[in-house]
């Protein structure tokens, strides 16, 4: 599949309160942490659990036990994280999950 | 449980035991949400969820990038469904795409007869009943689907 989203460029990241220990920069160098994006997927009443869980080893690689679980996790609890990244890569699975028929969001993680 | 429709054979391909009826009702199938979809039926908006749905500039920017590549993809797995509704073997590809339509057409059945998880069926006499036993139809079928390539990964 080709990748709709490449041509984007880089999203400039927002200023980030600075962290509490730095460990080994020189001084003055300014350390902004890569807050990922994350992909969430919803529980929805129509997807099959199979369906879910093969979808989430064909597109992540995943094990059957990992894919199981996460498939599990959208069932019982309503959402799951099910990857995570910068930004382009976060939106490319959630637009091949969107392909698959599945409720995907991304957002910045807390 | 119906009899499964779908054997993997040892070359890797799918050999596929439908009864007319049923390949009947799939031919039928596939016209009808290109039609939902060209005419904006709110029961297609399923098919096309926000990637960012607290965020609206950033969504109109990810529909701009992707909402054409989404709806041919979708469209793209109802043409071989259509093109191979007859066929006896399919090939890995083709069954991945028949599992995508029947997927779709299953999220915009389900969404027009609002089933929840624990849906019961619905007495003959209901107008809906038809497209209830479609949609239970459908989910069947999927399953199968599933196994056959589950299976084969």
């Amino acid at each position: 599949m080709s990748l709709p989203m490449q041509n984007r460029a880089m999203p400039t990241s927002s200023p980030v309160t600075a962290p509490t220990r730095v460990d080994q920069p020189e001084a003055g160098t300014v350390i902004t942490p890569d807050r990922p994006w994350v992909v969430i997927v919803w529980n929805d009443p129509i997807n099959l659990m199979s369906y879910v869980t093969f979808v989430f080893q064909k597109l992540f690689g995943y094990s059957r036990e990992k894919a199981t679980k996460l498939m599990l996790d959208v069932h019982h609890k309503g959402k799951a994280v099910v990857s995570s990244g910068p930004r382009e890569r976060a939106e490319l699975d959630v637009f091949r999950l969107h392909e698959h028929g599945l409720w995907a969001t991304m957002e910045h993680d807390q | 449980m119906i009899r499964a429709r779908l054997r993997r054979t040892r070359d890797g391909r799918f050999v596929l035991r439908l009864p007319g009826q049923e390949r009947e009702l799939l031919r039928s199938l596939p016209a009808q949400l290109r039609d939902l979809i060209a005419a904006g039926d709110p029961s297609t908006r399923r098919l096309f969820p926000p990637a960012y749905p607290e965020d609206d500039e950033a969504e109109v920017e990810y529909r701009r990038l992707v909402g054409d590549q989404l709806l041919q993809s979708h469209q793209g797995a109802l043409q071989v469904l259509e093109d191979t509704v007859d066929a006896t073997e399919l090939d890995e590809d083709q069954l991945t795409a028949w599992l995508g339509a029947l997927n779709d057409l299953r999220l915009v059945l389900g969404t027009k007869l609002e089933v929840t998880e624990d849906f019961q069926p619905l007495p003959p006499s209901d107008p809906r009943a038809p497209a209830m036993a479609t949609y239970v139809y459908l989910s069947m079928l999927q399953e199968n689907l599933v196994e056959a390539l589950a299976a084969s990964g």
